[in-house]
């Protein structure tokens, strides 16, 4: 591992302040509203609805927004980098190689006119130099980590000749391979079967507990942040009403978190019409909340 | 006498060699006013039977009965008026150049039915959308908005039996419950009998009486309810995908074993 040691709290991630904003022509739209937060090595979870901002988090970290969008900050900073000062070059170096990202759509992340086995040796490549042959190695390696059967045959295929499960599992090999220090993940798994979500989600628990990855999860589903993660952000309308450790989120406070624990169909539950979530005007004016690593 | 009894239904795609054999011999029942569910992850055949059943696909071996009459392989305008179908994607499944009022009007005028206007109206209040979203276009609605629309279209024609592909898997979790709350009300008020097809264990048992459990093209198990709800399903598979639903497990990540 390179680099500083890190901000003195152990947090790999800091962000304080953080805003982004898109002009457009009806008007600024505040899309992330003064955010601040930290990631150790641990995982976080960044749940919201539609629109509530945690994928712009998530890109911001890694600079990938683009105009019109603007990004705002006090400060952001990742293993002693200020990533608000860092040259487009020096950008470059972290992307991938120490944050990796998944994007939530492998059909446009992926490159169409590449094989599969091509785009993983690339990012390997780039990242280590090793040569071709090893690449292609440690990429068969990889597809089988990541639960995919016949990775030589898959290696072979282009995007849009599997699956969007199984594409989301390519993404996921390839963001593993450099061995970032803080992995984002948006949505990563929301495209699986829940057999195959848990077995992707056991890699990336691994990933965390034994070699102290940091994990910044982004997801929609509660109750799988509360079993995965080790702590919840929740977002609304670009802000971060609440914050708390991850088994106990069926104890938050605040009425958005509960009105979206109290509409979730369970099992254990006796059915009857489900409560609906009543937003108030008041949850987009009150400030934000912080959360911090400790 | 079963509503619905669909008996050995296969369903194959493709020819010689790279045949898929997507449905292999399902048989079910579905009593009238009942809500049945189909389980499933991806590519065990769920949405297969739902098309078969819907008349999109015609290509399709066994029984499927309605109402004691054995369906062939191209409906009518009857069959059409008994049975609807609603979509997983509200933004794929409404047509983006049609207002919601043609939207809704154009089911009711193929079947030569009167008094359009007030049926349209009328519809739009019972999905909980008023008459403001009437000229509206399907751009201008929330991904919850079209899917009322969707269902609107569905019960314009009056229908005993709605057939519900994932409604739901699109939606964020509040407008989800509206969703769901909204079928119950049309269910409860109308009579109706839904098919549900989803991947969510606590969707399905939310909603439903009985559900089948399918994998790899087959009904692996059919329970009801509130065998799900006490976790005590007879096949592996199922309980595997009850554990699964259930959230992050490590213990249980190490256990999973693949069934096809």
């Amino acid at each position: 591992m390179s680099g500083a040691t890190g901000a003195k709290d152990g947090a790999l991630l800091t962000v304080e302040d953080l805003s982004v904003r898109f002009h457009t022509r009806t008007g600024i739209v505040d899309a992330v509203r003064n955010i601040s937060f930290s990631v150790g090595r641990e995982k976080v979870g960044i749940v919201g609805e539609s629109g509530s901002g945690k994928t712009m988090t998530g890109r911001s970290v890694l600079r990938l927004i683009r105009p019109p969008g603007e990004i705002t900050a006090k400060r952001m900073e990742f293993d002693g980098h200020d990533l608000l000062t860092l040259t487009e070059k020096q950008m470059r170096d972290i992307r991938g190689d120490r944050v990796s990202m998944v994007m939530q759509d492998p059909k446009y992340s992926l490159n169409p006119v590449m094989t599969i086995g091509e785009q993983i040796a690339e990012a390997y490549r780039v990242h280590t130099g090793a040569s071709f042959r090893d690449a292609k190695v440690r990429a068969a390696e990889m597809l089988a980590a990541v639960k995919i059967r016949d990775p030589e045959r898959v290696l072979s295929l282009y995007p849009h000749e599997v699956s969007g499960g199984m594409g989301q599992r390519i993404m996921i090999a390839m963001m593993l391979i450099p061995d970032p220090d803080l992995m984002i993940a948006d949505e990563p798994t929301s495209a699986l079967d829940v057999t195959v979500q848990m077995q992707v989600l056991a890699i990336i628990d691994d990933l965390v507990t034994q070699r102290g990855m940091g994990l910044m999860f982004i997801s929609h589903d509660l109750n799988l942040v509360a079993s995965f993660c080790d702590r919840v952000i929740i977002m609304y309308a670009g802000q971060i009403v609440e914050t708390c450790k991850a088994n106990e989120l069926d104890q938050a406070q605040h009425p958005y978190t509960r009105g979206l624990l109290n509409s979730l169909p369970r099992l254990d539950r006796k059915p009857g019409p489900l409560p609906v979530l009543e937003r108030q005007e008041s949850w987009k004016t009150e400030p934000g909340v912080d959360a911090y690593f400790k | 006498m079963p509503l619905i009894s669909v008996t050995d239904l296969d369903v194959r795609f493709g020819a010689d060699d790279e045949i898929v054999h997507a449905v292999r011999g399902v048989s079910f029942d579905v009593a009238e006013g009942e809500t049945f569910g189909l389980v499933g992850e991806s590519g065990s055949g769920k949405s297969t039977v739902l098309r078969a059943m819907s008349g999109l696909n015609a290509d399709w071996t066994g029984s499927i009965e309605i109402g004691g009459t054995r369906l062939g392989r191209v409906r009518g305008k009857p069959f059409y008026k008994r049975v609807q179908m609603v979509f997983q994607d509200p933004y794929g499944s409404l047509h983006p150049r049609h207002t919601v009022d043609r939207i809704l009007s154009e089911p009711c005028q193929i079947h030569g039915m009167s008094d359009i206007d007030t049926r349209v109206s009328d519809v739009l209040v019972a999905v909980g959308l008023g008459p403001t979203f009437r000229f509206r276009y399907p751009h201008q609605l929330s991904g919850g908005q079209r899917q009322r629309v969707a269902i609107a279209r569905a019960l314009i024609l009056e229908p005993e039996i709605l057939l519900l592909d994932e409604p739901t898997s699109a939606l964020d979790v509040s407008v989800q419950a509206e969703i769901l709350n909204l079928l119950q009300r049309l269910k409860q008020e109308r009579g109706l009998t839904f098919v549900l097809v989803s991947h969510d264990l606590s969707v399905i048992a939310h909603m439903c009486d009985r559900l089948a459990v399918m994998n790899a093209g087959r009904i692996v198990e059919e329970l009801t309810v509130a065998q799900l709800r006490a976790a005590e399903p007879a096949e592996a598979y199922t309980r595997q995908l009850l554990r699964a639903s259930l959230g992050y497990d490590r213990s249980a990540a190490a256990d999973m074993e693949s069934f096809d």
